[in-house]
């Protein structure tokens, strides 16, 4: 356990660049240590698990039940306004109070976010969808139901794709699929404060009534870790789409994994449902916990019992009378005569879709000849800055990487380093956005073309980053000149100098002569020192080799 | 109208007059029934069994309407209530597809995504006869259902 702690530890981002151990689980350091537990995914991603006996493995199984709140103005059926955070009760109608004689009127805005987000998970499109009541009692829900689309909801049949990387390294990513099930419409329910102290609950219906779409993924998933990929995905879409913010700490994406174990050839287990996860990285340290605790349980010949179950029954549901179907079109049958804003059209909304993630990755890897890996770091960056600031979709990473590019004359696979190592670690240790940036993508390019025109050594390069950093305006030759950091173009003085650092390291120079290349690098080293950094490496490596070999 | 799915589950076990077959339901029952005694088809009370409605379901219904059915009489009501629903199925509704509502043919209307409503709180306030700085004010989540002892034993069918 120690080791996904570690992984999950880290920021959301780190989690593709710093992987240590894909789910493997230390001996004696889980929450119940005990004897070896060796919990690995394996290639095509089972996860096995050697239980005391060693000989009878563990297949977990992880289902995901995701709601999120769509992004409008009003609520799915009433004007009142959706919004974080505001006075208690003051985004509240009549009708999302439940009082008597208000009827539900079905928002525009939202059905087209739900044939969105449908259309982008490639599921099929109930032209014909209906909404239903399901009955249940908590003093958030004032009408004692909740209007959802149980029986036919606006979209079935899809998938997910999302990426992992199937070793430490972050050299090789594997494509997974999750299928989703359905996606449906329904209400939110309001917030509810528990004060035990006076032995009562606080009610806020501020959030009654926001519209949700809730997608229900088949358990295609084993492990925390693939769960965590496919929520990053999804939450990616999503917000791509513009369907919904989906920051998971401001609630807009709520998940609940149900989770279960089984031996290989039985029927699946008794699945428990993990509920309350407000980020990614708890996501995956709940799931896996849950797996091995069910697990640890299992094997002591214990069982699993579930509770929540009751509320999942097919009892307290019927038709939502107050709602006719829902009728979609698309462009083959529109009817001529009605009024437009009374009509929506699936291929209208299909033609109008962004370029989704996986198509924006690709075009990067495609256009610039970049690792699906870099291009995966630099859209998940983005999505970190979405979630953390109000705007989403802001120009960013991804743009700033382009720009560059464009303006310099280092080729893109070389650029993408000093985005990725360089550029984003200071963004990262000063909490910037791309934005906020006191480094232009002209400042940088400028610098770039310096680089690779050999005036000034990558160590130097960096130097003058760290000074541009500072933000006092200067450009980067203005710096490398006040610094002294253009590289020496005297092959003279270069050689004097290599000349006098082998001079001056007999020991080192014997130990090179006997085989051992690497205190070359010592050599090299101190002839940057001698210089102040302003050689050029490869070529005091060349000078050196020819010296010491003559 | 199709009645509220409760009937179907309480039957449990019975065989309706017609093959399921011939009549086409939007509902997805995953097909689990509570487990219960076979069931003859109604000629009288006096041919019923009393217990038709098991422990579990009771249970289950009470929870989720927060009704009591405290007395066997409660639940020979309930079995009665049944009952008379169940004159629905003297229906022949081969090949006719349920109704949902009588709106059914109607447009649903959309509407556009503006703020038209809201900011109502001291109004919204007035009928509550109990708040805390514009909160509502509710008992401390669900009480959860006092399971009596006696209850078991009336559905035993000890009386």
């Amino acid at each position: 356990m120690a080791a996904v702690l570690a992984m999950v530890a880290r920021g959301c981002g780190g989690v593709w660049r710093r992987l240590r151990q894909r789910c493997a689980v230390r001996p004696g350091s889980g929450p119940f240590p005990r004897g070896e537990r060796a919990v690995a995914c394996n290639a095509r991603g089972g996860m096995m698990s050697a239980g005391k006996s060693g000989l009878t493995p563990w297949i977990p199984v992880v289902g995901l039940e995701i709601h999120a709140q769509i992004s409008s103005n009003s609520k799915l059926f009433s004007g009142s306004q959706v919004q974080f955070a505001a006075p208690p009760n003051s985004l509240v109608s009549f009708f999302d109070a439940s009082l008597p004689g208000t009827l539900p009127v079905l928002n525009r805005r939202c059905v087209e976010a739900a044939v969105m987000t449908g259309l982008a998970l490639n599921c099929h499109i109930n032209k014909k969808s209906l909404f239903d009541r399901k009955h249940y009692f908590y003093a958030d829900l004032p009408a004692g139901y909740q209007i959802t689309q149980q029986r036919v909801p606006i979209a079935v049949n899809g998938s997910l794709s999302y990426s992992l990387c199937i070793d430490n390294k972050m050299s090789q990513m594997v494509t997974k699929t999750v299928r989703i099930k359905q996606i449906q419409l329904e209400q939110d329910s309001g917030k509810s404060l528990h004060d035990d102290a006076r032995s009562q609950t606080l009610v806020d219906l501020n959030r009654a009534g926001v519209g949700l779409m809730e997608l229900v993924m088949e358990p295609d998933m084993c492990c925390g870790e693939e769960a965590a990929a496919a929520v990053r995905e999804l939450q990616l879409i999503l917000q791509t789409l513009g369907s919904s913010q989906a920051v998971m700490a401001e609630g807009q994406l709520r998940v609940d994994a149900n989770v279960s174990v089984h031996h290989p050839g039985e029927p699946y287990g008794v699945r428990t449902e993990v509920k309350n996860i407000n980020s990614i990285r708890f996501l995956a340290k709940a799931v896996d916990y849950e797996i091995q605790r069910q697990i640890e349980e299992l094997g002591n010949g214990g069982t699993i019992s579930n509770e929540t179950r009751a509320f999942d029954s097919k009892l307290g549901f019927m038709p939502e009378p107050n709602l006719p179907p829902l009728i979609l079109y698309d462009a083959k049958s529109l009817p001529a005569n009605m009024n437009h804003q009374q009509v929506i059209n699936i291929d209208w909304i299909r033609e109008r879709l962004p370029d989704l993630p996986s198509v924006k990755r690709e075009k990067l890897v495609e256009q610039y000849g970049i690792l699906p890996e870099h291009s995966f770091t630099l859209l998940v960056w983005q999505q970190d800055q979405n979630c953390n600031s109000r705007h989403s979709n802001e120009d960013g990473l991804p743009e700033f990487f382009e720009n560059v590019v464009k303006q310099t004359q280092m080729k893109p696979k070389k650029v993408i380093g000093w985005i990725l190592n360089d550029l984003l670690s200071y963004l990262k240790q000063h909490s910037l956005t791309v934005k906020e940036s006191p480094v232009s993508s002209f400042l940088l390019a400028d610098l770039l073309n310096l680089l690779e025109k050999k005036e000034i050594s990558s160590t130097a390069a960096k130097q003058v980053l760290a000074e541009l950093w500072k933000g006092k305006g200067k450009t980067p030759l203005e710096t490398v000149k006040e610094q002294k950091l253009e590289l020496l173009q005297d092959q003279k003085e270069l050689e004097q100098i290599c000349q006098a650092v082998i001079d001056g390291q007999e020991n080192e120079v014997m130990a090179i002569k006997a085989g051992n290349q690497k205190v070359l690098n010592k050599l090299i080293g101190l002839v940057q020192k001698k210089t102040q950094g302003r050689s050029n490496p490869v070529l005091v490596k060349q000078l050196l080799e020819k010296k010491l070999s003559e | 109208m199709r009645v509220l799915s409760l009937g179907r589950w309480l039957r449990a076990g019975r065989v309706p007059p017609r093959e399921p077959a011939s009549r086409p339901s939007g509902h997805r029952h995953s097909g689990h029934r509570p487990q219960g005694p076979p069931q003859e088809l109604p000629q009288g009370p006096s041919q019923v069994p009393p217990q038709k409605v098991s422990v579990e379901v009771l249970e289950h219904l009470e929870h989720l309407a927060l009704v009591d059915f405290r007395d066997s009489e409660g639940v020979e009501r309930l079995q009665k209530a049944i009952q008379f629903a169940d004159q629905l199925h003297e229906v022949n509704t081969d090949g006719v597809e349920p109704m949902d509502s009588v709106l059914e043919d109607r447009c649903l209307y959309l509407r556009e995504d503006d703020v038209t409503e809201g900011n109502c709180t001291k109004e919204l306030l007035e009928n509550a006869r109990e708040t805390v700085e514009e909160y509502f004010v509710a008992p401390p989540g669900n009480i959860p259902l006092v399971k009596l002892e006696g209850q078991k034993t009336f559905l035993q069918g000890s009386k």
